[in-house]
């Protein structure tokens, strides 16, 4: 026990301030004066690897530990969709992985926002689309935001995470317009 | 008979060091597979590809005292080869995945579908056949488990998508209260491609795509996919280049090790040891982002070197990266032992006995926890490891404490060898050019990554293109173990056991 106060205590607070929100990553003006005035500033994500490399979720990893300290930032990780505010999407959507991607995109709540993480979120990245692969995560279900990237580092995705939070003025036309962007029609 | 019968048969193969392939007719194929389990062989990797004039060949290989030797046998579509599960039963969804993606079939019992789900049609081979079949759009299919009688007997469908930030996959438990009785587990959700994908990228550039097969081990695949075309061109790498090569190898085990450490204690209700381990782990990325030029080294190896040397200032910033590291990860190591909240969850759980790890062919770091001392870097070396000489790890009681030992002895040792990397690496160029090799030539690359070792089998094809790209991790011989490790163990153990083993998803569903 002493030891392990003695290394708290050395350590001491290592969490550098968060950087700021990156809105050229916004794909998508989608609700989020509605989202920010259901969440006030807490945040709940779900995230979801539909084919990644696992590359992705290692600097998924790292955004929980204390130098980036997402909790701090009122940011947490949670179990079930059913809790989110925002799907966290990895991977090119592999097509053993679309049922589940899309069950999990149905049971978060509205309003809700989705990320699309790494350079195969985006573009479907080296991996493309195939005979098992459908590609960008768009193809599946609609993005908000889109982090490139491989993968990208813990400060791009905190960047993203923030732009896709970050107050617009969507009009409601506007936002229902990119709900049936070319994501709805795949 | 003895293996020495067949001495007169074996040839070199270019790649990793002292390879040696054999031919073999059906007929001959399970008995070489007899005489190699009997002189205490081990299964590496199964595969099937087609030949010159696209007939279909088997291919296996099997590592043992004499090194690496590639056994491949031309079989027909229409006949079935015969299965070697139980010589080798991780041969099982090896064999199940070469009829998924080749439309071959063994005499095995076990021939469900492994890495097809219900995403395409049965009828297409997806790395034989050139055109794809129209595709309908993903449904759920139905995947035959076997079910547990009994009284009192449930079961606990767990997945795809889990509950934490870790890759998917379906487990089904069948409990009686909290203790398990049968862990059954389907892979194949991240199957996005892989091999067939390899057939489309010229050789000279798949090495991006090695990288990401499975990114916690870009290091291990890349190199072990350069290692093989750099063997079949008939190249040899600048001194340099071997080097810092082995410096990003070593740098991505501690990396996985700091993780799977702060992971394991938070697991066993010590989040304190999350926090730490966790911080020296990104202390550790941005010592190696400063060095090398990325935090995750997916495009450093390349073929013919690395894409860079170090930077100015890169060794001395990895070299008091590590020392810090060596003295407080034996700090942190004397908490862990000394907790016993710790102490009691990692003692006994999910342990695999030797005799049961060397019957199912468990390998890599997990292998070295139950009693199998195999480590490629010491068995089959190649430069630079030839000269750095690594102590081998090994450690017998085979449970979740075992595996966590290891980790802190590897992460001690691969420290050390970074600082004598960093002092002894020769100086001079770190890359050199290649060329596409030959048509029809056929390397295997081996390294052995933080999880175990890992293979690459390639295959040119014409105008530097690829014929065959077969990515091999440990995880498809460790999965069926895990679910042995876990039977008797309560169901609310199972995350740390897992964890404790931790393997790839897209390093196996490809
Ligand atoms: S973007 Fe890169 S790291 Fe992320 S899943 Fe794709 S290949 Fe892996």
């Amino acid at each position: 026990m002493l030891k392990t106060l003695k290394q708290i205590a050395s350590i001491g607070i290592v969490t550098e301030p968060a950087p700021p929100a990156d809105e050229s990553l916004r794909v998508r003006d989608a609700l989020q004066e509605q989202i920010r005035s259901v969440l006030g500033r807490a945040l709940c994500i779900r995230h979801v690897d539909a084919g990644s490399c696992n590359g992705c979720e290692l600097e998924i990893h790292a955004l929980n530990n204390p130098v980036y300290n997402l909790e701090g930032l009122g940011i947490r990780f949670v179990a079930s969709p059913r809790h989110a505010d925002m799907l966290l999407v990895t991977g090119p959507v592999s097509r053993h992985m679309v049922v589940a991607l899309r069950r999990a995109y149905d049971a978060t709540p509205e309003p809700k926002l989705v990320v699309a993480l790494g350079d195969c979120g985006c573009t479907g990245g080296i991996f493309g689309e195939s005979y098992a692969s459908c590609g960008r995560v768009a193809n599946v279900i609609p993005v908000d935001v889109a982090i490139p990237g491989c993968p990208p580092s813990p400060t791009r995705i905190l960047q993203g995470i923030l732009a896709a939070l970050h107050t617009s003025r969507a009009s409601a036309a506007g936002a229902s317009e990119t709900l049936d962007s070319p994501a709805r029609r795949a | 008979m003895p293996l020495r019968a067949w001495d007169s048969r074996f040839g070199s193969l270019p790649g990793a060091p002292g390879l040696q392939a054999i031919r073999v007719s059906r007929e001959e194929w399970r008995p070489l597979a007899q005489d190699l389990l009997a002189a205490r062989f081990r299964l590496l990797a199964l595969w099937a590809s087609r030949g010159a004039n696209s007939e279909a060949i088997i291919h296996a290989v099997f590592f043992g005292e004499r090194g690496a030797l590639l056994v491949s046998m031309p079989v027909t579509p229409e006949e079935r080869y015969v299965g070697l599960e139980d010589l080798f039963p991780a041969a099982s969804r090896m064999q199940r995945a070469i009829a998924d993606l080749s439309g071959l079939h063994s005499t095995d019992e076990d021939n469900r579908p492994w890495l097809r789900h219900a995403s395409w049609p049965a009828g297409f081979r997806p790395l034989v056949d050139a055109e794809v079949p129209a595709l309908a759009e993903p449904v759920a299919d139905t995947y035959a488990f076997v079910s547990v009688e009994g009284d009192g007997v449930h079961e606990i469908p767990v997945g795809p998508i889990h509950a934490g930030t870790i890759e998917p996959g379906h487990f089904r438990f069948s409990v009686v209260g909290e203790k398990v009785l049968r862990l059954e587990e389907r892979l194949g959700y991240v199957h996005k491609g892989i091999e067939r994908r390899f057939t489309e990228l010229p050789i000279l550039e798949a090495h991006r795509l090695a990288a990401r097969v499975s990114g916690d081990s870009a290091v291990a695949f890349s190199w072990a996919y350069c290692q093989a075309l750099e063997g079949m061109s008939g190249v040899q790498i600048p001194a340099r280049a071997a080097w810092l090569r082995a410096l990003a190898l070593e740098l991505e085990r501690i990396a996985n090790h700091l993780g799977d450490l702060g992971a394991l204690g938070n697991d066993a209700g010590f989040a304190f040891g999350l926090a730490q381990f966790s911080r020296l782990k990104e202390d550790l990325l941005r010592a190696t982002h400063d060095a090398l030029g990325a935090r995750y080294l997916m495009g450093l190896i390349v073929p013919g070197g690395t894409r860079l040397d170090l930077s100015e200032g890169g060794a001395d910033r990895l070299r008091s990266c590590v020392r810090t590291l060596t003295k407080q990860v034996s700090e942190l190591r004397a908490i862990y032992d000394d907790h016993e909240g710790v102490r009691d969850r990692f003692i006994g759980a999910g342990t695999v006995a030797p005799p049961l790890a060397t019957r199912l062919g468990l390998i890599g770091l997990a292998g070295r926890a139950s009693g199998q001392a195999l480590d490629l870097r010491v068995d089959l070396p190649c430069e630079p490891y030839t000269e750095l000489s690594p102590v081998k790890v090994c450690h017998n009681e085979g449970d979740v404490a075992a595996r966590v030992a290891v980790r802190f002895d590897e992460t001690l040792e691969s420290c050390a060898l970074v600082e004598r990397i960093l002092a002894t690496m020769p100086a001079g160029a770190h890359i050199e050019h290649v060329q596409a090799p030959a048509a029809g030539s056929l390397g295997i690359g081996l390294i052995e990554g933080w999880r175990g070792p890992v293979l690459m089998a390639l295959e040119a094809g014409v105008d530097g293109s690829i014929r065959r790209c077969h990515p091999h991790d440990p995880s498809w011989q460790n999965w069926p173990v895990l679910e042995h490790a876990i039977i008797d163990n309560i169901v609310p153990d199972f995350p740390l056991i897992n964890k404790s083993f931790n393997l790839a998803y897209s390093g196996h569903d490809l």
